[in-house]
Parts: C-alpha cells; structure tokens; sequence
C-alpha cells in the first residue's frame, strides 16, 4: 500500500480527504487503482492512459517524469504527493 | 610587574610579524591570508585593507571563531600601527589559530607603500541602531546591510504575499521595492493583506502599501506600479534593474509572464502559492536552476485552478508563505545560505506539516531549455483561458 496526497484543488473528488492508501507496483498501478475507485479523479489525472501535464506526481520527493514515469515502482509505505500548479496568491 | 613596553616586547617575540610588501605579495598568492583588522569601528570607516574583515580589539575573543572556524587559516592582523594588533595576535594564537602573523607598521605603513584601500560607506547612527541587530549576525554585519540597503526587489502582487513579504523586506532595510497591483483596497482583503487597512479602503493597493512602508522604515523607497502586469508594460517594469522579483500573483497568466520576463532579464523569481491551507514556494534562478515552466509547463484547466477569490484560504497562511518569500529574497541579496533553487517547498497548515520536493531543469522547457520555442510574450489571457485579475 501507498499513500497518496491529495491536493486540495482535487479533494472534491475524493470526499475531502486529503490522504488515500492504495494498492499498485507502478505509479501508473497506484493511479489506476485510484482512478477505478474515484472515477472523476481518473479523469482529472489521466489523459489518453498518460498522466496530465498539469498535475505533476513526486515519489520519494522526485518528479517521476525524472524517474521511469508511470512505470516507476512503487513500494510499500512510500508517500505519492500530486502536485496541480496554484495560481493564489 | 612589566610595564605597556616590556608587555609588548614580551609578546613580539612569542607572535611571527610580516612587513607590508610581504603581506601584500601575499594577496595575490593563490590562498590569499585573511586580513582581521582589530582597530576601533572609526578607524574601520576610513578605510580598511581590501576584503578584511573588522573585529574590534575588544570582541576578539568572542567573535572570532564565529566569523573564522577554520583554524588553520592564514591570517594577518593588523591595527593602525601594529602593537594592538601584536596583542591580538597573541590571543589569536591562545585561541588556537595555527597560522597568524601581525601586519608590522600596521595599516599606516600598508597605506605609506601605496597599497589599495577600501573606503567602507557608512551607516548612520540612525541606522546602526535600527538594522543593529542585523549588525550582530555574522552573515549580515555591515557589509550585509549596506548590500540590503542598495538592494531592489519587485514585488509582483501588493496582496497575501505581497503584504507579508514587502513588510518584512521594509523592515530588514532592502532599499527600493517596486509594487506592481492594479487593484484598490477591498474590506475582504484585510483578514490577510496586513499592509493595508481599514482607513484605506477604495485606495489603491500600491498607494496603501507605500504608505505603511515608508512609515515603517523611512530608508525605503516604494517604487509604485499601478497596473496590471502584461505584456505591453513587463518590459518597462522590469526595465528597473531589479536584483529579485516577488512573485505574488494571483493569476496563471501574470506568473507566465513573469516567468518568461525573469529568464530573458536573468532576473531570480521567489515563487509562492497559496490556497485554503496549503503553500508552495521556490526559488527560481535563471541559468542556476529550473523555471515555472520547467516545473508546471502548462496550468491547469480553469476549473482547477480556482483563485483564492473563488475558493477562500486561511489568513495566516500568506504570513507564512509570504515570509518564507522574503527569507529566500534576502539571501538572494545577501548570497548566504541556501536558497530554495531546484527545492519546492510544500506547506499544509492543516496538518502543520513542511515536505520538500525538487524540481529539476528541463532541457525541453520552452523557455529555459536548449531549443527554447517561446521567445516572445505570449497572449496569456488567451493561453490560460481564464479570468485574470490581479
């Protein structure tokens, strides 16, 4: 299991919490997982199997795109924080 | 009991001493000594040897393994004509610095061989009491404060961020500070806009502001901009030779601008967000690190990207976010410590808690990258498709 952050911007579609667990190897499984149990999530976070260019995912503190990107492994206790630009200010 | 000239003989012969010329050859050596002058702050102001470093006679002992851990470093002391500093040589020694010698003749003799002289600018009583506990860190000191004094930084945005970060930048005595904000004073901005206030609704943000930051600190320059930041007037604003800009929008278009202004001036941009209870801020230095770009290459769709306006946030966070802004500018000023280029910085006020991610150039970025496809202003209205308000 992961945790995965969830940013404010996206709570609404998660209930309004801002931490989920979720199952997977892969940063892409991990989303998946989350997508089928949030679909409006899914949608918001994936585009055409990618990974939306406006939300960016770090594991371990890295942008996976510098890692091996959604295919990046993923272990057990690991932190995912995805992370939408803010404009406030 | 030895009298002043016993005493001071006694300690010539337990100190090594180098004349002027030879202290002087080794300043161009490859590990140049560390000059310490010792002499009294009036003296100091007079002029100094180049790159010295001033700590009184009386405070040697205190301070100086502070301003020099490293013991084996070479040193040369010197005072107006060599005897205090043969004293303070001797405590050097006590104190266990392995490498002293005491500069014979002293700073007289360095200035009758026609040696360089540093003439330092002065602060005046007025300042050394207001910035005087600025004075007291090593990593400020006089120096620092007169680089502060010099300093300009662009606040972009005289709002939640704008507000904390342009007090505190005031207060620390960072000379010119332009305010660029087209907006006037609203009652809904005062629950965290703290540089404005309730006499001052309906009046302009960067009037309000001016006035609460030359009344706290008569040293600064307000530099006001009473416009929306845009591609028809970024270049003239910019144009002002600034050393950092902060940037405290509140629009995705305004931070594209500023971003794609910043690395084309070669100007370090101090990135904060914010958003209910969460903050984000970095640093972004042209050439030495990522941009906005590099880190968030497109924004997000309009409905997630909702404004504070839209979807409210805590009034303390900008307080923080905003500090943290104006912690990282005077480093930048400074050049001490290490700022947050390549780090992005995660706060949640909810949950107090600080994470830390990094952010790493890309060479494919748009505008900082190796083939850069942007090199003009952009239509940033259009490209964000959102509402744009400063």
């Amino acid at each position: 299991m992961a945790a995965v952050r969830i940013p404010p911007t996206l709570r609404a579609e998660v209930g309004g919490v801002r931490e989920l667990e979720a199952r997977g190897a892969t940063v892409r499984a991990v989303i998946e997982d989350l997508a089928e149990r949030y679909p409006p999530l899914g949608a918001l976070l994936l585009a055409g199997g990618e990974l939306a260019s406006h939300v960016n995912v770090y594991l371990g503190g890295e942008d996976v795109k510098t890692l091996d990107g959604l295919d990046t492994p993923v272990y057990d206790g690991e932190t995912i924080i995805l992370l939408p630009a803010m404009a406030g200010g | 009991m030895a009298g002043y000239r016993e005493l001071l003989a006694q300690v010539r012969l337990e100190i090594e001493e180098i004349s002027s010329v030879d202290a002087h050859e080794r300043l161009a050596a490859d590990e140049r000594p560390l000059f310490v002058d010792v002499r009294e702050p009036d003296e100091w102001e007079e002029g100094h040897v180049p790159g010295a470093i001033h700590v009184t006679r009386g405070r040697l002992e205190s301070r100086m393994e502070g301003l020099v851990p490293d013991k084996e470093r070479a040193i040369v002391v010197y005072c107006s004509g060599g005897s205090r500093s043969a004293f303070a040589s001797k405590v050097l020694g006590d104190l266990g610095y392995e490498n002293v010698v005491n500069l014979a003749g002293g700073f007289a003799d360095w200035k009758r061989n026609g040696f360089d002289v540093t003439i330092p600018r002065a602060l005046s009583a007025e300042q050394r009491s207001r910035y005087s506990r600025h004075l007291l860190i090593p990593e400020v000191g006089e120096d620092g404060q007169q680089r502060l004094l010099d300093a300009r930084v662009l606040l972009v945005g005289a709002g939640g961020l704008g507000s904390p970060a342009s007090l505190y930048l005031a207060a620390a005595g960072v000379g010119t500070l332009g305010i660029v904000d087209a907006d006037v004073v609203d009652e809904s901005n005062l629950q965290r806009q703290i540089v404005h206030s309730t006499d001052r609704l309906g009046e302009p943000k960067v009037a309000s502001a001016r006035r609460t930051l030359e009344a706290l600190n008569p040293d600064v320059n307000v530099v006001p901009f009473e416009e929306r930041l845009g591609s028809d007037n970024v270049e003239r604003i910019l144009d002002g030779g600034w050393d950092v800009i902060i940037d405290g929008a509140d629009n995705f278009p305004t931070r594209y601008l500023v971003n794609d202004a910043s690395v084309w001036h070669g100007i370090p941009v101090v990135h904060g967000s914010i958003y209910r209870f969460e903050g984000q801020v970095t640093v972004f230095s042209p050439g030495q690190g990522p941009c906005y770009r590099c880190l968030f290459p497109t924004p997000p769709p309009p409905e997630l990207a909702p404004s504070c306006a839209e979807g409210g946030v805590l009034g303390v966070l900008p307080g923080i976010i905003g500090s943290l802004q104006a912690n990282e500018a005077l480093k930048l000023i400074l050049e001490r410590g290490d700022t947050l280029v390549g780090r992005l910085l995660l706060f949640d006020a909810l949950g107090t808690t600080l994470d830390e991610v990094q952010v790493r150039r890309d060479a494919d970025c748009p505008v900082c990258g190796d083939s850069p496809s942007i090199t003009e202003y952009v239509d940033y209205v259009e490209f964000c498709n959102a509402p744009v308000q400063i």
